[in-house]
């Protein structure tokens, strides 16, 4: 967990009351009524990371979860209709965020903030405007004009389709089974069985198709080995 | 395992701090992990207190008996018995570890010699006899002393076996596991006023339980979406009503409450009743849900009212009105300032819970620093005291506490920027009807008195 009740560096709380109190001021030209007109956008990074740290594990807290999500859909809807949208935060925004998180954390989490900042920095547009069905394609898409309508989750876009095998439906994707009700978390990235980025998972309704079918027989059968999908980070 | 032994714990000589008695029984140092308690609750009588941990026991504490001779050891508790509920469980089909950490535990109304008490982890509820064995059974013809069968052939008389005194032995055993019907975290188990059902809720269903039946429960709630990607809004708590049982509440993640009534179908979808306060457009902020999010709900010993809690207030609710509170408690108002940070290190996640006194006079919940909060609701006097042995010399009057906002600091208060956010009060209990309270304070289980003369 992200540093849990540890006292913070001052120049650390002084920064985070500074993000707070943004907002709260009634005097900034941006908090023109409640609610205040733009997110900054280490917040929405702050989010995000959480989001991904919450999905990491193997078996995330719902309630975490659910409540991470509802909020960076507000801060989302609070940038988009900005003309101004904040810059894409390329690799270097995304460190300085974590950056102040890793002072204050562990060794442990450093570890895995660490790897997951690799995964991100190999992702592009990271906060960009995602598209309503999430394309099979390349995470590295321009920045989009206009965002298009939210859909539920579609925020995660292009990020979730690379750390997750099967994208956004895989997110609380349920298999059904005699006894066990659902097959609610999507694998760790370490456990990603080979599937081509943006594949079959797709879909709510997953359609595989035969040769698709024979690859999961042979590899169940052990006659072919697993392999890492082809992709950014992985 | 490292269990608690009774030997290890006598109670600390009474304190006076102000209008309580502080007796204090505390774990064994250093803090392991495993120590930390998750759980505390009174049974009916208020004789026994129950605590739970992250290590999957429970320890049970045993009101002393009032006697002439030694009248300052009036109320005092003594460990009576622990034991080993919940075991960590590795769940194969999903390659899960199932924490062992206990969620709650509810007992049962006393019916006999024994008490009975439901305890829960994530995935499993478990039902527990815990009894005491102060006679045994001697003179048996087929066995000797051992146990060990004798020789028929040896045998030329024949005597009648008697029950002969013994030292008093308290035994658990575990009578009913009630396995494999939430799929998602429990957070909540309520006995139903009936005595011969209770509820199990997680974070998208309610299920209801014959204590007499394991292997089947009934879905009462369910709200999760078809389409998972849809899911906004989870169960976060649930009690039945302490006198209807055919009503129950459960709230939610996004500050409502629903009051169901079983009667009116068997799948409670469709509420009866819907609680919700509308947001105050002066406070909104990005945080306003996970603050709204509801963290306990109490019903009142009347049944007249319901409690919740969220980050930062607690609330009344009267059942006849559902659109606002009739009282709204502010536990912590100064960290409203400082929820960026709680959500930048997970505190504003923190599930804080609540309690009323036997009267539903006064109501209690935890904060942080090893702070906790009492608001009588008929003065609208509202009290902070601290849990803590560092603050508190025996004998020596533990003052109220007071965080300082802002401006000028006075000598006992403490400032916002100081308060340390890992000493968080999260299980309260109050006895059933007495002012005898418990708080739990990471580790340690602190027990306070109102002073007797």
């Amino acid at each position: 967990m992200l540093s849990k009740g540890l006292k913070r560096k001052r120049e650390e709380a002084e920064e985070a009351l500074g993000v707070d109190a943004w907002w709260l001021d009634p005097g900034h030209p941006a908090v023109a009524q409640t609610p205040p007109a733009v997110a900054s956008s280490s917040l929405f990074d702050l989010s995000v990371l959480k989001l991904h740290h919450s999905l990491r594990q193997s078996e995330p807290d719902l309630r975490h979860l659910v409540l991470v999500v509802n909020t960076l859909r507000r801060i989302q809807a609070s940038m988009a209709p900005t003309a101004a949208l904040p810059p894409v935060p390329s690799p270097p925004v995304a460190p300085s965020v974590a950056d102040s998180l890793l002072a204050s954390s562990d060794a442990a989490l450093s570890a895995s903030m660490a790897s997951l900042l690799e995964d991100l920095s190999h992702i592009e547009g990271l906060s960009q405007a995602p598209q309503p069905h999430a394309d099979e394609g390349p995470p590295g898409r321009p920045l989009a004009g206009t965002p298009p309508s939210l859909g539920a989750l579609d925020l995660l876009g292009p990020a979730t389709g690379c750390l997750l095998d099967d994208g956004l439906e895989g997110l609380f994707e349920d298999i059904d089974t005699s006894m066990y009700d659902s097959e609610l978390w999507a694998p760790a990235p370490e456990d990603l069985k080979a599937a081509p980025e943006g594949g079959p998972g797709k879909e709510a309704a997953p359609e595989l198709d035969e040769a698709e079918l024979d690859y999961l027989m042979d590899v169940l059968v052990g006659t072919q080995a697993l392999e890492r999908p082809p992709g950014p980070g992985r | 395992m490292n269990y608690p032994d009774e030997s290890t714990y006598g109670n600390k000589v009474p304190t006076v701090f102000n209008d309580f008695i502080h007796l204090s029984v505390c774990w064994p140092s250093p803090i392991l992990e495993a120590d930390i308690i998750s759980t505390v609750e009174f049974n009916h009588t208020g004789e026994l207190l129950a605590t739970g941990d992250k290590g999957g026991r429970v320890v049970i504490f045993q009101r002393e008996q009032e006697s002439k001779n030694q009248v300052h050891r009036r109320g005092e508790y003594n460990v009576y018995s622990t034991f080993q509920s919940h075991e960590p469980e590795f769940d194969y089909l999903k390659s899960l570890e199932i924490e062992e950490k206990i969620n709650k535990i509810r007992w049962l109304p006393q019916q006999n010699a024994a008490y009975f008490l439901l305890s829960t982890n994530d995935k499993t509820v478990k039902l527990w006899k815990v009894s005491e064995r102060d006679k045994r059974p001697e003179g048996y013809n087929l066995k000797d002393e051992e146990g060990r069968l004798r020789d028929p052939a040896t045998i030329t008389t024949l005597r009648v076996p008697v029950l002969r005194p013994m030292d008093l032995m308290v035994e658990a055993t575990p009578r009913r596991v009630f396995a494999n019907a939430h799929t998602y975290h429990i957070n909540s188990i309520s006995v139903n006023s009936d005595y011969e059902t209770y509820m199990s809720a997680d974070d998208l269903r309610i299920n209801l339980w014959n204590f007499e039946i394991t292997n089947q429960s009934f879905n009462i709630v369910d709200i999760k979406p078809a389409n998972m990607e849809e899911l906004t809004e989870v169960i976060t708590a649930a009690e039945f009503h302490p006198h209807h049982c055919n009503t129950f509440v459960y709230s939610s993640s996004k500050g409502t409450i629903r009051l169901c009534d079983m009667r009116a179908s068997a799948l409670c979808d469709r509420h009866t009743k819907f609680f919700e306060e509308p947001e105050d457009p002066s406070n909104r902020s990005f945080f306003s849900e996970i603050i709204s999010s509801i963290s306990d709900v109490k019903f009142s010993h009347s049944g007249r009212y319901i409690m919740t809690r969220d980050y930062l207030t607690v609330k009344v609710w009267d059942l006849n009105m559902e659109n606002r509170p009739i009282e709204t408690y502010q536990v912590h108002d100064y960290l409203r300032s400082k929820l960026c940070s709680l959500y930048e290190n997970d505190c504003i996640f923190d599930k804080f819970e609540c309690v009323w006194n036997g009267s539903d006079s006064v109501i209690m919940t935890g904060s942080y620093n090893n702070f906790f909060r009492m608001f009588d609701r008929n003065t609208k006097r509202d009290v902070t005291l601290e849990a803590s042995r560092e603050n508190s010399k025996p004998r020596a009057i533990l003052k109220p506490r007071k965080v300082c906002v802002g401006g000028k600091r006075r000598k006992d208060e403490i400032s916002v920027d100081s308060l340390d956010f890992s000493k968080k009060i999260l299980h309260t209990a109050w006895h059933p009807s007495e002012n005898i309270i418990a708080v739990a304070a990471t580790n340690n289980l602190y027990i306070f008195q109102d002073k007797v003369n």
